[in-house]
């Protein structure tokens, strides 16, 4: 049993998602912590924990302030923009499951128009860190990195456009289930995926995550407290952080096997935490800024062998209906991209039965945030 | 092409600088812990294998093999734009073993980025070090071998 088992997310919040949202990213933080807590049944004078990205714009106090939570005696940020989604509640529950705070409140609010959202976009001409290994050669964006990293996988393994298509198509799927997705009424078909223009090959435009502005907010408390409360809880089963050794952040060309990424450290920790295992998991949420990102989780977190991640997603596999549907609400590619927080949101609609592409039975919901970052996963489930 | 249109390594306060005074002068160098002789790339100040903290920079043959490359389409920083597609490699050295960079492969050391059909380069083909002047500095590119 791991040290997180006695907690659980007790309520979820989230904004309207949109692009040139009106409100200011410390807006919507409010506003999705406000509503978590509504949703709960806590009143924000009971917060005492707070967790959060460092790509926040803004500190904790402008939100404590504003919200008007109590005095907070646990507050801690998460790096890695993409792997945080999970730490930061795994590092909110650690708090509450060791006494540190009660009730904890996690969140991600970010703006698409936000300087501080799209890190490669911000020009310093003379480079003296990492980016003088990589940039300096005109590797200038996530996408590049990742492609780099994906026409590799190709070359080793033979997967091919096929299955990264079969990611975008069961996401743009579950999206089309989900009235609060950007891409609702958008349906795409293998054709209009096959003949989309290249961002970086291997990748093309559908390969790719949405830039999404939006809030979305987690409270987290007790699983003794969860039980008098008004949602059915998430419990936090498991909960890991991973950034294993010799890695490099996005360029992780440099290892000996740059292939093998921060999954599989986090997902060594996770399992050992865990009573359950791959074979047990219903439903999963796979952090997906890029579509290979999904193949590289599916073999890192335990569900195919290394090199299978392409052909598991066949046959609708990671559809609804198939072996294990996998990004059930859309995700980073056709619901928003938060940074991966709505895949936290949605890892817990499964577990109270209330996704819109809801998985039979789902006691026991998988929510991983970015690979070849260093990252986190949680194991959700049911009190039992 | 301007100096200040495409990124460049910081030579005026850089802990790599060893390495670009390489590229200056021909060499493509790697650092080397001085003690047990390991080789990191990218560079870091204590050998993560005898946590010396002397390093040495060493030059390599400069040759080696494809081990990834991508093609960068729009939208991009301007002066990127301008020349995409345009492709970037990852290069395997042969010497040492397993050390990779990224870089660019060209038909010699002054070619453009975007000169080579990208449709043309293949995993596992030869290339070696040539270094273009870049906005006054050197840069590594790669040529086929």
């Amino acid at each position: 049993m791991s040290a997180t088992s006695n907690t659980a997310i007790v309520g979820i919040g989230q904004t309207e998602f949109g692009k040139g949202l009106a409100a200011s990213e410390l807006s919507l933080a409010c506003q999705a912590i406000a509503l978590a807590l509504e949703d709960a049944g806590i009143a924000p004078g009971e917060v005492d924990g707070l967790a959060s990205f460092t790509l926040e714009p803004f500190r904790e106090v402008e939100v404590a302030r504003s919200v008007g939570l109590g005095d907070i005696t646990f507050f801690s940020q998460v790096g890695y923009g993409g792997g945080a989604a999970c730490g930061v509640v795994g590092q909110a529950a650690l708090a509450v499951a060791t006494g540190q705070c009660n009730v904890a409140v996690a969140w991600r609010a970010r703006k698409r128009s936000s300087a501080a959202s799209r890190p490669w976009a911000q020009v310093n001409s003379r480079i003296s860190d990492n980016g003088q290994w990589s940039r300096v050669f005109g590797l200038l964006r996530p996408v590049d990195e990742i492609a780099m990293l994906t026409r590799r996988y190709m070359y080793e393994y033979g997967a091919t456009r096929d299955h990264l298509a079969n990611v975008a198509i069961a996401a743009r799927k579950h999206a089309n289930r989900n009235p609060n997705a950007m891409m609702y009424d958008k349906p795409l078909s293998r054709e209009q995926y096959m003949d989309a223009r290249w961002i970086s090959e291997p990748l093309c435009l559908f390969d790719n995550c949405l830039e999404t502005d939006g809030g979305l907010a987690v409270v987290i408390t007790s699983v003794d407290r969860a039980r008098d409360l008004a949602q059915r809880p998430a419990v936090v089963h498991s909960f890991a952080q991973g950034l294993p050794r010799q890695h490099q952040t996005m360029t992780n060309f440099f290892t000996a096997d740059p292939l093998r990424g921060p999954a599989w450290a986090t997902a060594d920790k996770l399992w050992a935490n865990a009573d359950v295992g791959p074979a047990d998991v219903k439903v999963a949420q796979l952090y997906d800024a890029f579509s290979p990102l999904i193949i590289l989780s599916l073999e890192g977190y335990g569900f195919c062998a290394r090199g299978e991640g392409g052909p598991f997603t066949d046959d609708g596999a990671i559809e609804l209906g198939g072996r294990l549907p996998v990004n059930t609400a859309g995700a980073g590619m056709s619901e928003a991209y938060v940074h991966g927080f709505n895949l936290v949101l949605e890892g817990v609609r499964q577990i109270r039965g209330t996704s819109t592409a809801q998985v039979v039975g789902a006691d026991v919901s998988l929510v991983t945030s970015g690979e070849g970052v260093p990252t986190s996963a949680l194991v959700l489930t049911e009190d039992r | 092409m301007s100096e200040s249109a495409f990124l460049l390594p910081d030579l005026d306060d850089n802990e790599a600088l060893a390495f670009w005074e390489g590229c200056a002068a021909g060499e493509l160098r790697v650092q080397r812990c001085v003690r047990c002789e390991w080789v990191a790339h990218p560079p870091r100040p204590m050998c993560p294998q005898c946590q010396s903290t002397a390093r040495e920079w060493i030059a390599t043959s400069g040759r080696g093999t494809i081990w990834s490359y991508v093609v960068a389409h729009p939208p991009l920083l301007a002066a990127y734009s301008a020349l995409a597609p345009y492709n970037v490699i990852v290069v395997e050295l042969d010497d040492p073993p397993a050390v990779r960079f990224v870089g660019n492969l060209v038909t010699s050391a002054d070619g453009e980025i975007n000169e080579i059909d990208p449709h043309s380069i293949a995993i596992g083909e030869p290339v070696r070090v040539a270094f273009a002047s870049i906005g006054g500095v050197a840069l590594p590119r790669w040529v086929r071998a």
